[in-house]
This record gives C-alpha cells, structure tokens and sequence, in this order.
C-alpha cells in the first residue's frame, strides 16, 4: 500500500501554463477524488503521474519510490512505475479476451505462471466477471468492458490505481452502479486510488476525501463531503459544487441592505468580519416562501419537474432561482404572477467581489 | 375544438425474430386546439410510431386519424393523405436541417414549394427567423452554427408556414441540459405567440413535465394513463406509472390487526390509513422528498447511511427489513448511527409486483 | 510490490527515449526519397535538361507535333465522355438500390461490384473478339444473318474504347453514392416531405443535392483514371491508329526499341499527360474540400423506399441486362476463344479443344510470366505493407516535423499516370544514379510497382491507427510494457486486419498490372499482363484468351479468400 505525493509540480503546454509548483498528498488506502472543471489540469496530473507527460519541475512520490524528480534527475519510464490506470474509453485491447487483457501486466511484470492464474480469477470476481473470461471486449457492454479495465488496474497495481473519468461514458443507471461497486472493491482489496473527475455528484458518492480544483490549476479546498457541503471554503467551491444564488448586502446605516436600497433590509445576521459590502450565498432549496417577510419579490415562472417545482423570481430586477418540494405545504398553489415573500435559510458570506 | 383525433389507431409489424408485434394498441386519444400535449414511455412503448403515424410515415395497421377536423388516415376506407398535404410542422431528434441550403433558403424551402410569391417569402423568413432569435444569420450554411442554432433554424422552417399543429419528436434530446432549459422555454413561448398545437415525443419525465399541459404515460403499446403532469405525478394509477415519473421509493407492508407493518419488522407499525380492498400484503408508494425526517415522531429508525449529493442530502434508514431512501435539503442534518422518525404523507397503494409484467417488458426491450 | 525485471530506476533518466521512433523516421524520410522523388526529379530533368544544359527543343517539338496533339485531344475526348456517361450510369444504378423497392439488392450490389476485380483491357479483348470490324464474332454473325456489306459496329474507334472504359469506370460513382445513400439521415427527407415537397421534389431538391459530393469524389476517380489508363486504348486503339497520351508514350518508347532518343521522347510526352492529369487533379481538390457536408447523425431509421410498383420489373429487368453485357458476356467470351482451336472458327462443339491451355502451359515464357507476376505481387504487396505501417505510425503517432512532407511522398505516385512513373524509373535506375543498373531485370518493375501501390497499404494502415486510441497503447505501457512491447503486443495486432487487407489491395492490381510493366519488361521478365498482350499482338489470340482465363480464375481466387479473411474477424 502507499500514498501518492505531489510536490511543487509544474507544467505547461507551449507557453500555456498548465498547472505551477502544485503539491497534493494523496494519503495510503483512500479514494481520492481529484475534482475540477474541465481544462483545469486534473488530466495532465495524472498523465505526469503515470509518466505520460514530463513535468517541469517538482518531485512525484508514491509510497517511498520517486518516480520523478528534475532536481535528482529521475524519471521512471510508464512501464516500471508500477501504477494501475482506468481512462474514460475503457482502453481494454479488443484482440484480447478478458482473461488476456487481465494477464498481460502480470506477464509484463514476470510473475510465475501459477500466480499470474490466481490473482487473475481474483480480480475478476472481484469485477463480477468471471463467467466472462473467454469472451472479446467487442462482446461485452460498455460498463463490463470498464469493469475489465478496473480488473486489469488491479492486477497491475496493489498499491495506487488511477481512475480518469471512468463513468462518463456509461449511461445514468450504470454509472450509479459501478460508483457503489468500486467503493466496494476499494474496501475488500484496500488500494489507494485517485479519482479523477468534474463530475461532483459522482466524487461527492465515491470518496474518502476530495480536492477540488480551481479552473487556474490551483487547489481550492481539500476535505470530507461532510467538509465540502456544510463548510466549503470559498466562493469558488460553492458555485462550484452546485447551484446558487449570490446577493450583494450593503452596510447602509448600520444595517444590511439589499441593492443599496434602505429600505430593503436583510433581515438575517451578517458575520462581523464583514465591514461595508459583502457577497451572500443561498442554494435554491434554501429559500423557502414566508408571507410574513419584508423581502419581496414576483414569481416570473414555474416549472414544474414532477419532484420539485423550479421557480424564477423577480427580486427588484434580479432573477432568484428558488427551488420547492413538492411535497411542501402549500407548494403547487403558487401561481406566476404572484407576490411572495422570501426567506433565506442557511446562507453563506464572501467578501464581495470586483464588480 | 379538439385539433388531432385518434380513434382505435393500432400498428403490428411484423418482424423475423419475434412474431406479429402490436407496436401501437388501440390508442384513442383527443388532443385541443392549442394544447402542448406530450407523449411520454420508455423505448418500445409506441410513441414515437404514434407521432410517425399522424405525421403520415406509417400506414395504420387500423383505426382513423383526423387533423384540424379532416380525415387524414382511415384504415377501413382506405384513405390516406401523404405528409406534405397535412400541413404540419415536425421537428427531429437530429435536427434534420438540410447543409447545402443555408438558413434562408432552409427556412424558405416550404414557402418555395408552395409557390408563395418572392417577396411574401422573404417577409415570412425574415419575421420566422426573428421569432427563433436567429437575425442576421441568413447567409450561414448549418454546418457553421452549434446545436442549439440548428435546432432553431429547425424549429423556423416550421413554424414559417404557419402550422396548426406541431409535431416534436424528441427535440432536445441532441442538446447539453442547460440548453434544453431554454429552448423547453423558447418552444412555449413561440406557442404562446403562434398558438399552435403541439405533440411533444420525449422519454424524459421531468422534460415533458415541464412542458405539457396534458399527457400520455404508455408502456409496452398501450396507454397507462392521460392527465395533466401534476395529477399524474400525484396520482399515478399504476406502480408503473409512479415508477416512471421519478425517483420512487416502494415499502412492503403487512396488514395485521388494523395496522400497517412494514415487512420483517412486527413490533412498530407505521401510523397511515388503510384504503378499502387492500389486501394483506402490499406495497406502498411514495418518493424520498415525501418523506418526513423527524427527530422523535412517526416510525422511530436510525439514520443508517448518509450521502450527499450537490443540492441534496440523501439518507438511507432501516424500515423493516427494507433500506429507504429519504431526501432532504442540505440544512437538515442528521449523523450516521443517529436515530430518527421517518412520517409518509399520503402514500399509493399497489398490490405487489407482477413477475410476469417484468418478463414481458425485458422482451420487448430487446426488439 | 512486483518484482520487476530491471530494478534499476536510474536508467530510465532523461534522454534515453526511443532510438526505435527515430530510426523509424529516418528509415520512412530516406526509403520515399528513393523509391518516390528520383524517379520523379528524373523526368523533370530529362525532359528540360540535355546534356546538363537546359534545353526546351525536345519539349517544344515534342508538344507541336501533329501527331501527339491528336493523342491529347482523343485523350481528353475519352476522359471526359467516359466521365459523364460513366456517373450517369453510376448515379442511376445507385439510386436504384439504394432507394428505390427493386428486389435482389444485394445480389446486384455484389455484381455490379465485380468489374473491379478485373483489369480493363481484359474486357477490350473480349468486346474485341465480338466487335472488331469484319472479324468480331457478332459482327460476322449481323453481316451474315442481315446480308450488310460493312460491319455494323465498330469496336476499334472512340465510341468503343469510351463503351469499354465506361462499363469498367462506373462502379467508383456506384459505389460512393451507394454508401452515401445508406448513410444519410433519413430525416433530412422526410422533413421535406413535411414542408410540402412531393416525393419526386424530394429526389432533385434534397437527396441529389445531399449526394452531390459523393457524385464528384466517383466522377473525378473516373476522369483521373481514364486520362491516364492504357490497356483499352492500347487493345482497341492500335490497329485503325487511334492513339492516347499514354498509348502514344508507348508507341514512341517502343518504335525506337528502347533507345534514349525513344525515352527522351516519351519524357516530354510525360510531361504533357502529368500537366493533363494535374488539372484534374486539382479541380479534385477543389471540389472534395468545397462540399463535404456531413450527413450522417441521428437515429438510424431505415430510409422510406420509393416504390417503382408498374416499372419494378421492366427496371430490374435492365438492370439485369446491363450486368450481362458488362459482366458476363465478356468474361464468357474470353472462355469461349480460349477453348478455340484457332481464331475466327465458328463458336461450336467440334471446334473445342484444350489445346490452347496446352500450348500456354507448356511454354516455358508463360510459365515465367506467371511466376514473375506471382513473385512481383508477393514480394511488392509484403514489402509495401510493412513499409505503409511503418509510414503511418510515423505519420500518425510520432508526428515528427515534416510528416506532410511524408504524406504527400507516400499518396504522390498513385496520381501519377503509371505510364510516367514507367519512364522515371527507367531513367532513375539505367545507371544514372550511382551506376545502379535495373534496366531489363525483374527489380525494376518491383521498384516501380513499390512506389505505384505505397500509397494504398499507407492510407489502409492510417486509417486503422487512427481508431486505435493512443490510450490503448499507454495502458500497456501503464502494465509494464515497454514501448517495443506496447508496439509488438498491442498496435500491431490491432491493425493486423488493415495489414493483411493492404496486402491483398496490392496483391490484387500488381498481378493483373499492365500499364507500367509493358514500358518495363525485359526478355526474362515479362509479367503475366504483358505475356497476354504480346500473345495477342502476335497474333496468337486464342492463347492470350487462354492466358487470360488463367488470370481470371487466380483473381477469382484471390478475391474468394480476401473476402474469406476479411469476413469472421473479430475484436478490430
């Protein structure tokens, strides 16, 4: 078993700068998840990970082994850095069958025969696909064809898998299915693996711990789901994560106002760290129709979704997305076109952004 | 006035592997002038056969079809009116804009086959292309414009020659999802303007939610059930059609004594009112958002699992020998191991599972 | 941990990488230089250049020569005829089983591919025998039955060599169209029905004008083959001295019995027909990048089919016909003289013999041909194959500074009339280069053949790579393969199946080539082609019928097991 460490990694393409002097410490036994917009970089990681792409400068680390260093001058070749790799197109060799595709690293890395047999039988079953070893990719489904390419990581790695975005080709059910199986294959065997993806419902499902990239490259926050939900560290995260509404308060007469307006005043507490302006934060799901608050606004449209009805609402020429149950009181009785009141629960404070 | 009549529409196709198959079985359906109505049900249920049917691609294997109050296919008298003298618009899944014309002339091309003169034409295109946001992009052939550009000219080429009905076979499916937000609007808001009626063909629950004022839920070539989207989503008439509208959560219970015990646990009944002809066992219905998580009220559990989702949290809790599934905003927290009471607020009731309605429909899917 | 087979980690320090990569650029860069950009720097010099000075004399009284203008302009005529009546044809058959209801489509389809497999002057032979002025079977039969004093049709003449040329041609249009159709979107026309177009203004409006890029690649195909094709002309053009560009080179070379005065004549010459095929050429490039359009998305539904209903059969009933003509009558005809005992006997039962197989099977000058057409395919196909993966992988995964360079090298000589490459190979390897002397001997027509078909096991082994995901390759190298071993044990049995299929592409025109081989061909190297065309221009028209057979049934053959092989392969 052993960790992955990154330190002061940097890279660019040409003049582009890909990511600069970034350290991430990937701890022994967990899942990872790596999560970024796309373009931020999380795949040329992983690439100078595996060896694929020559980084600038830093050091790459798993377990005690180096396996890249500019100051040492050490750069393992792909081949001997002992890393399990699943990319999004499954790369599963469609002239091989499944029992081959999955002996072929541990005939690469000269085990014995009679093991090479064993541990093979134990990755499949642990892939659930055993009763499939004679057949060809070609006649596998997408998602057994990505279980194959899981098997084959596992057999090549003990120690550290990489996973680049391995459900995005499946389809919505499957991808629920094979989250909750890796998980489990994670538990029985124990391997470290590092989860890339911008997919957050999937990163939220699967890890131990995430990190969360910024679209420049640099990390954001690194933490638990229970850290990235109920405590996201910036601005940043919280857009990111999911969807949200952002109001501007500012400080008029020692009280919080909406739109520089005085009369229209935030009725909720402001942390006192925040002087004159600041940025507040609410999910959709968070504002909640009050007939009683001062805070008004005008339903513009409802859409029902069957779950939930998404509502967009004019807030003094400011649209606010606001998200209702169903099954909430009085939800579906609200017409476009009727005049609300709103309530924010469980905000967020950032210092205000450059306008 | 009801604008498209279906009276006892059936389609069979005959195939080499499965037999004589009723694709499409004794539909009857009224749709109003100016209605959006949407044809909803999972690959293989027969709506999009329907929609070709009225359109005039498919023969009737029987039954009548009349638009706008005239007979466009009637089996028994052997009446069929070909699909350009419907006067219909379509919109396809795969935008079907023609490359070598560019927008003008695609939009144009139903103006121009009906002989409308020069001036009118460009008047028409100009004002159809006005209303779908594409101004100024006359000149550019399709191939320049993204998705949801294509989409549009589409969506201008039928609506320029002013039709009273409007058939939409899957027309957001090609689109990322933050684009079928708009254009879901852009369609309503054309029909606002033009008044038209429209059949919309889409697999996607919550799409045709959106967008209808009535619809038709249809399994295995038969329809299960036709109402507004907010009855259907409140009353479904079937566990298939609870089932298909969204995330469902089904509980087993057993009915003892007057009261109503979740299956593998006989000590802690569940408080609900037990509908008349239930049976002793059944399965109640209802969604993870519909359930009510308490600290000390209703059926006392513990939180067994939690997940968090980006703008929800999911928990899973014990009831009976069953995990459900509970769905909360992200402000109602609960610790794993912590306990808690689970309130169901008017749940369905079906009797349990059919095998052999599984059976079925697992075959047809391969067809 | 695994133990691995060399532990030391220090060895894989920067710089190491990949002799393999470069060796391999290095070896594409010098073997095209060779094979392609002497032969072609050749003709250019010989042609302006005497003596080391620069001279235009040649040139100029080469191309003012009365003569020689003739050949162009018949050239031109054919081409384009054979351009125009060819897509037609094309275009029609296409549409009929591509759209319409006609039955047995794909029985059809399979034999409307078969004039492919053939080589063109094959079938001039065959109408030859049936046409040629008072001899042709058909001829002497009309004559006879209808008492007429001259011969009705004349096979020898323009007309002729266009009606051969055409029924060989038309498959490149058939075949583009054909999957043009297929992959069309369907709603692209049943949205045009929706606008209110009937089904007829469906046709011109949408489908002719969506297939359109189709329709040009074919035609253009056509046009550049016929402008530069040799063996129809030559077989029916010779005897009333109707002459082409490269039938014309051919003669020149061939009167002056292969002197440098001769060579240089036909270099001039060259230049001519090169300056001819490059407008094509361009007029192609112009036309491909204008109008692509992509056709090809949504749901595959199977297209509405028109239904013909009163003309279904009259139409299959054509269709049928016109394979007879072009397919089957020829091919029976050369069977029918090969059994022959001389030529001009009447076509019955006592006048069969076996003789002529007799005759051809026992001279050893045949039994040569064979073995040299054998021995040139095998070795050219083998060698191509090898060298076209070697040139697409370089192409497409090391992409190393200049691979244009290497693509255009690589595709170069199959636009090049094969007449020409002919006479820059002779003048590259007579001894002008390094005193390398291939003149008369079997490798100078595999050299020739090398350069003529690169470009197809190239482009058939791109193709492949570029499915091969680059990620395939580096989860090898990811399981510990080496970059040899990722090479070895994953890409090249991946692109196995285009290897074996750029064998057989150029396996199968090398053994039936003509047009270069017959400018080539010393006394111990004549090829299978050349050996039927010198039977037959000696006189000994049954032999070369024989001969022919022969060949016909080796293609047949040939193609059986290709479609064998390419048939139950799996996993590519």
């Amino acid at each position: 078993m052993a960790g992955i460490r990154f330190r002061n990694v940097s890279f660019s393409y040409g003049d582009k700068k890909i990511l600069e002097n970034f350290s991430l410490d990937v701890e022994d036994s967990q899942i990872m998840c790596l999560l970024g917009p796309s373009g931020c970089g999380k795949t040329t990681l992983m690439r100078c990970l595996l060896g694929l792409n020559k980084p600038e400068t830093g050091e790459i680390y798993v377990g005690e082994r180096c396996v890249f260093s500019r100051e040492k001058r050490v750069n393992i070749p792909p081949e001997r850095r002992g890393i399990g790799v699943v990319f999004q197109d499954y790369a599963v060799w469609p002239h091989m069958t499944v029992l081959e595709n999955v002996c072929y690293p541990m005939k690469k890395h000269g085990l014995p025969k009679d093991e090479i047999a064993g541990k093979a039988r134990y990755a499949l079953e642990q892939v659930r696909m055993s009763d499939y070893a004679p057949y060809l990719p070609s006649q596998l489904s997408g998602g057994q064809q990505q279980r194959v390419a899981i098997a084959r990581a596992l057999v090549s790695s003990d120690e550290v898998i990489v996973m680049d975005e391995p459900i995005t080709n499946l389809d919505a059910k499957l991808r629920e299915e094979m989250l909750i199986e890796i998980r489990q294959i994670q538990k029985n065997i124990g391997t470290t693996i590092l989860y890339i993806t911008h997919d957050q419902e999937a990163s939220l499902q699967l890890c131990d711990k995430m990190a969360i990239m910024n679209a420049d490259g640099s990390l954001s926050q690194i933490g638990t789901d229970e850290d990235i939900i109920l405590r996201p560290a910036g601005r940043f995260v919280f857009e990111f994560i999911g969807v949200s509404n952002f109001f501007r308060l500012t400080k008029k007469n020692n009280s919080w106002c909406f739109h520089d307006d005085e009369n229209l005043q935030y009725p909720g507490t402001v942390p006192d760290e925040y002087s004159s302006c600041v940025d507040m934060g609410v999910r959709p799901n968070d504002i909640v129709f009050d007939d009683s608050s001062q805070v008004r606004g005008k339903v513009r449209r409802s859409v029902f979704l069957g779950s939930e009805y998404n509502m967009f609402i004019d807030f003094g020429g400011q649209e606010v997305r606001v998200q209702r149950s169903t099954f909430d009181d009085g939800a579906g009785t609200i017409q476009e076109g009727a005049d609300v009141g709103l309530k924010f629960l469980n905000p967020v404070f950032y210092h205000a952004k450059e306008a | 006035m009801n604008q498209v009549v279906l009276r006892h529409v059936t389609k069979r196709f005959t195939t080499r592997t499965m037999g004589t198959v009723t694709a499409v079985d004794d539909f009857n359906l009224e749709i109003k002038e100016g209605e959006c109505f949407s044809f909803l049900g999972p690959s293989g249920c027969g709506k999009t056969t329907t929609l070709r049917m009225i359109a005039g691609f498919e023969d009737l294997s029987e039954g009548e079809i009349e638009l706008c109050g005239r007979p466009v296919s009637i089996k028994a008298k052997n009446l069929y009116v070909p699909p350009e003298e419907r006067d219909l618009g379509m919109v396809f899944q795969a935008f079907a804009v023609w490359p070598h014309m560019n927008i003008f002339d695609n939009v144009a091309f139903p103006l121009k086959i009906r002989k409308v003169a020069k001036k009118e034409i460009t008047a028409r295109v100009k004002e159809a292309l006005r209303h779908c946001s594409l101004d100024g992009l006359e000149k550019l052939y399709p191939s320049e414009l993204s998705g949801g550009q294509q989409q549009r000219i589409a969506l201008a080429r039928a609506i320029v020659t002013n039709p009273k009905v409007m058939l939409l076979d899957e027309p957001l499916s090609n689109l990322d999802p933050k684009l079928r937000e708009t254009m879901r609007f852009e369609i309503k808001e054309l029909q606002r303007q033009f008044g038209f009626t429209i059949i919309f063909v889409t697999h996607d629950q919550s799409e045709a939610m959106a967008i209808s004022d009535r619809m038709m839920v249809c399994d295995m070539g038969k329809i299960m059930q036709i109402d507004t989207p907010e009855n259907l989503y409140r009353h479904p008439n079937s566990r298939f059609v609870h089932n298909f509208l969204g995330e469902s959560t089904f509980i087993n219970v057993v009915l003892r004594d007057g009261h109503v015990f979740p299956k593998g646990d006989d000590t802690q009944p569940i408080d609900l009112p037990i509908p008349e002809n239930a049976q002793s066992e059944m399965v109640i219905a209802t969604r993870p958002n519909a359930i009510r998580l308490t600290k000390d009220t209703g059926y006392i559990t513990h939180i067994e699992k939690r997940i968090f989702l980006t703008d929800k949290t999911e928990y899973l809790v014990p009831v009976g020998e069953q995990l459900v599934k509970i769905q909360t905003p992200h402000r109602v927290v609960f610790a794993p191991g912590e306990q808690c009471g689970i309130e169901i607020a008017a749940p369905g009731w079906y009797p349990p599972e059919d095998k052999e309605a599984i059976a079925e429909r697992a075959k047809r899917q391969i067809f | 941990m695994f133990r691995r087979k060399n532990t030391s980690d220090l060895a894989a320090m920067e710089g190491r990488r990949l002799g393999l990569d470069g060796i391999m650029t290095g070896l594409s860069f010098v073997l095209l230089f060779i094979i392609v950009v002497i032969p072609i720097f050749m003709i250019i010099y010989n042609a302006f250049f005497y003596q080391g000075k620069f001279d235009l004399t040649l040139f100029t009284s080469v191309i003012f020569d009365k003569e020689n203008l003739k050949a162009m302009g018949n050239t031109i005529i054919i081409a384009v005829a054979v351009t125009i009546f060819g897509t037609i044809m094309g275009l029609f058959y296409a549409w009929l089983l591509g759209r319409s209801d006609i039955p047995a489509k794909g029985f059809m389809r399979a034999l409307f591919t078969i004039p492919y497999m053939f080589p063109p002057f094959f079938g001039a032979m065959a109408w030859d025998l049936l046409f040629s002025g008072r001899a042709g079977y058909i001829n002497r039969w009309l004559m006879h039955t209808f008492h007429l004093r001259t011969a009705p049709v004349n096979i020898n003449s323009l007309g002729g060599i266009i009606f051969v040329e055409c029924s060989y041609y038309f498959p490149f249009v058939f075949m583009q169209v054909v999957s043009a159709l297929e992959r069309m979107d369907p709603t692209l026309e049943e949205s045009a029905r929706i606008a209110g177009a009937r089904q007829s203004q469906v046709i011109w409006k949408i489908t002719l004008p969506l297939v359109k890029p189709a329709i040009s690649a074919g035609a253009l195909l056509i046009l550049i083959s016929s402008l530069a094709h040799f063996g129809v002309p030559s077989i029916l053009g010779f005897s009333k001295n109707i002459f082409t560009l490269p039938t014309m080179i051919y003669a020149l070379i061939n009167r002056s019995g292969g002197s440098f005065e001769g060579i240089r004549q036909g270099t001039a010459l060259s230049i001519l027909l090169v300056a001819v095929v490059a407008v094509a050429l361009v007029i192609q490039k112009k036309v491909l990048s204008s109008g692509s359009y992509d056709i090809i998305k949504g749901k595959s539904m199977r297209p509405t089919l028109i239904k013909l209903r009163g003309a279904k059969y009259p139409l299959l009933f054509l269709a049928c016909l016109t394979l007879l003509v072009i397919v089957v009558v020829p091919l029976v005809m050369i069977f029918l003289v090969a059994m022959v005992k001389a030529y001009g006997l009447p076509l019955v039962w006592k006048n069969f013999s076996f003789s002529n197989y007799q005759k051809v099977f026992a001279s050893p000058a045949t039994m040569d041909s064979i073995r040299n057409s054998l021995f040139l395919s095998v070795t050219a196909g083998v060698v191509c194959m090898f060298l076209g993966v070697m040139i697409a992988y370089v192409i497409n995964r090391i992409r190393p500074r200049g691979r244009n360079v290497l693509e255009i090298l690589s595709i170069l000589p199959y636009s090049i009339p094969g007449t020409v490459l002919a006479i820059g190979v002779i003048l590259a390897w007579s001894g002008a280069i390094f005193g390398v002397t291939l003149y008369n001997t079997i490798w100078i027509i595999l050299v020739a053949y090398m350069a003529r078909y690169l470009s197809f096991s190239m482009k058939s082994a791109s193709a492949s790579l570029q499915q091969v995901n680059s990620s395939l390759e580096e989860a090898s190298r990811a399981c510990g393969a080496t970059h040899t071993e990722s090479l070895r044990d994953i890409t090249l049995p991946l692109i196995k199946p285009a290897m074996v299929s750029g064998f057989f592409l150029i396996f199968l025109p090398a053994m039936r080539e003509l047009t270069t081989s017959i400018l080539l061909y010393g006394p111990y190297s004549r090829t299978l082609g050349v050996q039927i065309f010198a039977l037959r221009d000696a006189g000994m028209i049954p032999q070369a019928a024989a001969l022919a057979s022969v060949a016909i049934v080796i293609i047949i053959i040939c193609n059986a097991i290709v479609t064998w092989i390419t048939k139950d392969r799996k996993g590519a």
